[in-house]
């Protein structure tokens, strides 16, 4: 596996972890968020919180799409796939979400068309395929997932084919990061911002969080190696008293980001004037709907959605999770009520949400530090 | 022996997820059909039941074969129908001798593939030396079934002295695997299409008795086997630790995987420890005979990536770890459902 293994290189990955250790301050906490869930899970797949010393605390962040999608929304998911003439075609992750009746799992179990694609254009493509059923996208994402989206309503428009539909979930990444930035008790040193959001959006976005916040960004990429360069970056900064959006992921990311992803985006999305965020709460020009143009490939405008809001668990502190407030194992009902087989919490559905990361991937260090020496 | 608590079936419906051999696969069985079904056979939830008749033991299994597509590179259904029951006698330490076969037919399905089916089994049946001794046809109206569905039951002879068990586990002992993990799930999902990715990839589907038979030569020191089908190394090892009350500790860096299978896995975000094996199994051997151990698998074909891949521990008992070759570790769990591909 050329181009995967040498960033996984154990050798390596002690040299960083002597300049890690080298750059803490002993004693001295560094909390730094990484924003991404493709972060948390590769931190815990590869056992990276196991090469960085105490000091050094991961705080994992909102950037897991399928954890911040809210229970309504996925009901009115199920609404549309239950319909008889709906082919409903999804993300594989999105699949065991639960909303307030049950998952698209178990959707499909009772009858409904759910089908798995690995992406939009094979969504349009089994449109092409079956003229006679509507098929339809569920939309899901941040700013990485979106553009494909895109392209593939440009292309239904383009090829006229008018079977097909998205149910446009897409959000955006900097609006969380600011209510992050902005809630109360916040203690943040630094963050590691995602990486493949920023290979389309550009590293810009984030001055914001220096400029405003005075924390430290740096753009990150998800081998293990790329992840403890970021926090030997990041510890540079803070010692140097320097606070920049620097940028790890040179190999693919751009100051100004994919210029036609984003004129893809531009041309078939607008901002909504609001969302609901699963733990967030609502969030002001956090989410994409499709344009006016496009209305007719909008699942939301062709079908009639519940449009029901349901309130998060109250046992459920999903919310807390997803900003750092609290660890995963901190939740009142982590890995008693809520486990991977039966979530309340969407951060323990997806592998790349905090708490099913640290259920399947990491009890063991927590039980490691709760045992007294 | 038994794990201490059963886990408890509340799913008001089958989904997917508990045909997957993960934890609802788990719940399923245990909550369901131990509860009804139950009994000191069942309970054993090994790969075959242990049979004492007249004095002498046999192995008893039976599996259901339901892949898709039905020929695929390396193999088809039928190969896998009888290597499948064929290993599943071989690991419980028994020589495999009859088989059984059981045939759901959807109405329309071609007979010439039938007949390829059919022939795939005569011959693999003659490579591992099993008589198909018994059959049963059943055609069920189009669309109420996928093609072609095929059911095999099998009984094997345990030798004398063999004996193998969770309860015969014990720290110290080496986790040994016969061979790369992983060729045949990632072959059948390739094989599926829609992905899109050109990999050279067979599936491993092959009789393993002969391998098992050279192996418990080495006596008592060989401690318990299983050949991780569905779920893959992952669900093999937990159901023992679970069993057991050990902990496995594997190496990341002598796992034998392919190329091929490890870039797929990449690609679609999967972890190749819950990929499916066919023709291949995984021994717990005492650590004095490991070395034995695998020069006695690197002599056959079918041994020759054979590979010591990791360490029954005490503590903590119940857990499978992994130490990655990044430096780190973590925890191998039991799968929750189908492994599904993540978003980005």
């Amino acid at each position: 596996m050329k181009y995967v293994t040498e960033f996984r290189s154990g050798a390596l990955a002690q040299k960083l972890a002597r300049e890690i250790a080298a750059l803490v301050e002993p004693g001295r906490e560094v909390k730094i968020m990484e924003v991404c869930g493709g972060h948390t899970h590769a931190i815990y797949k590869h056992g990276v919180e196991d090469l960085v010393p105490a000091e050094v605390d991961f705080v994992h962040g909102p950037g897991c799409p399928v954890c911040v999608i809210p229970m309504g929304r996925v009901d009115d998911a199920i609404a549309l796939a239950e319909r008889p003439e709906v082919v409903f075609t999804t993300f594989g992750d999105m699949m065991r979400v639960p909303g307030a009746r049950g998952s698209l799992l178990e959707a499909k179990a009772r009858g409904a068309d759910v089908r798995m694609v690995y992406s939009p254009l094979d969504a349009l493509e089994l449109a092409r395929r079956t003229p006679d059923r509507q098929i339809v996208f569920f939309g899901i994402g941040f700013e990485t997932t979106a553009p494909a989206t895109a392209i593939t309503l440009l292309r239904a428009r383009a090829d006229g084919i008018r079977n097909f539909s998205v149910f446009c979930n897409h959000v955006t990444i900097a609006p969380p990061l600011r209510a992050i930035l902005d809630s109360p008790g916040l203690r943040l040193d630094a963050f590691i911002a995602p990486g493949h959001v920023s290979t389309v959006i550009g590293t810009r976005v984030y001055d914001f969080i220096v400029e405003e916040y005075a924390k430290p960004v740096v753009v990150t990429a998800f081998e293990p190696l790329d992840i403890l360069q970021a926090v030997v970056m990041t510890l540079r900064q803070l010692r140097e008293g320097r606070c920049e959006v620097e940028n790890q992921y040179t190999r693919v990311v751009r100051r100004d980001g994919n210029p036609r992803a984003l004129a893809a985006l531009e041309e078939t999305m607008e901002l909504r004037e609001t969302f609901e965020w699963r733990g967030l709460g609502w969030i002001e020009r956090s989410a994409l709907r499709l344009r006016h143009e496009l209305a007719d490939w909008d699942a939301e405008r062709r079908f009639e959605l519940p449009g029901r809001r349901i309130a998060d668990p109250k046992a459920c502190q999903c919310g807390e999770v997803l900003i750092g407030a609290i660890k995963p194992w901190e939740c009142r009902v982590f890995g008693t009520a809520c486990t991977p087989e039966r979530p309340i919490g969407t951060c323990m559905v997806s592998s790349e949400g905090a708490c099913a990361a640290y259920y399947n991937y990491g009890r063991l260090a927590r039980r490691r530090e709760r045992v007294p020496v | 022996m038994t794990r201490a608590r059963r886990p408890k079936l509340r799913d008001p419906i089958v989904t997917l997820a508990h045909g997957a051999g993960g934890k609802a696969t788990s719940a399923l069985v245990e909550g369901l059909f131990l509860e009804e079904l139950g009994g000191p056979l069942l309970e054993a939830l090994g790969d075959s039941a242990v049979i004492e008749l007249n004095g002498s033991r046999f192995a008893f299994t039976t599996d259901s074969y339901v892949v898709t597509p039905i020929f695929f590179p390396g193999g088809s259904i039928g190969e896998l129908a009888v290597n499948g029951t064929v290993n599943d006698l071989a690991v419980a330490g028994a020589r495999p001798r009859y088989l059984s076969a059981g045939f759901v037919v959807e109405e329309g399905f071609p007979v010439a593939d039938l007949r390829r089916v059919a022939a795939a089994m005569g011959r693999a049946a003659a490579a591992a030396g099993v008589t198909i001794a018994a059959g049963d046809t059943k055609v069920v109206e189009r669309g109420k079934a996928d093609g072609l569905y095929v059911n095999t039951a099998g009984v094997g002879e345990i030798p004398d002295g063999v004996a193998l068990g969770p309860e015969r586990v014990q720290p110290g002992d080496r986790v040994i695997v016969s061979g790369t993990l992983g060729d045949h799930g990632m072959a059948v999902m390739i094989a599926r299409g829609g992905l899109e990715l050109e990999v050279d990839l067979e599936s491993d589907t092959a009789p393993v008795h002969e391998l098992v038979a050279s192996l418990l030569h080495l006596g008592p020191a060989v401690r318990w086997m299983r050949d991780p089908t569905r779920g893959g190394l992952a669900t093999a090892l937990n159901e023992l630790t679970a069993q057991a009350q050990v902990a496995v500790r594997l190496r990341e860096d002598a796992l034998p995987i392919r190329r091929a299978v490890a870039g797929a896995c990449e690609i679609l975000g999967i972890d190749p420890l819950y990929v499916a094996c066919e023709g291949r199994f995984v021994a717990i051997v005492a650590a004095d005979a490991a070395e034995a151990a695998l020069a006695c698998l690197r002599a056959h074909p079918l041994g020759a990536e054979a590979a010591d891949v990791g360490e029954i521990g005490a503590d903590p008992p119940g857990l499978v770890l992994l130490d990655t070759s990044f430096g780190g570790s973590r925890i191998v769990d039991m799968l929750v459902g189908d492994p599904l591909p993540r978003i980005c």
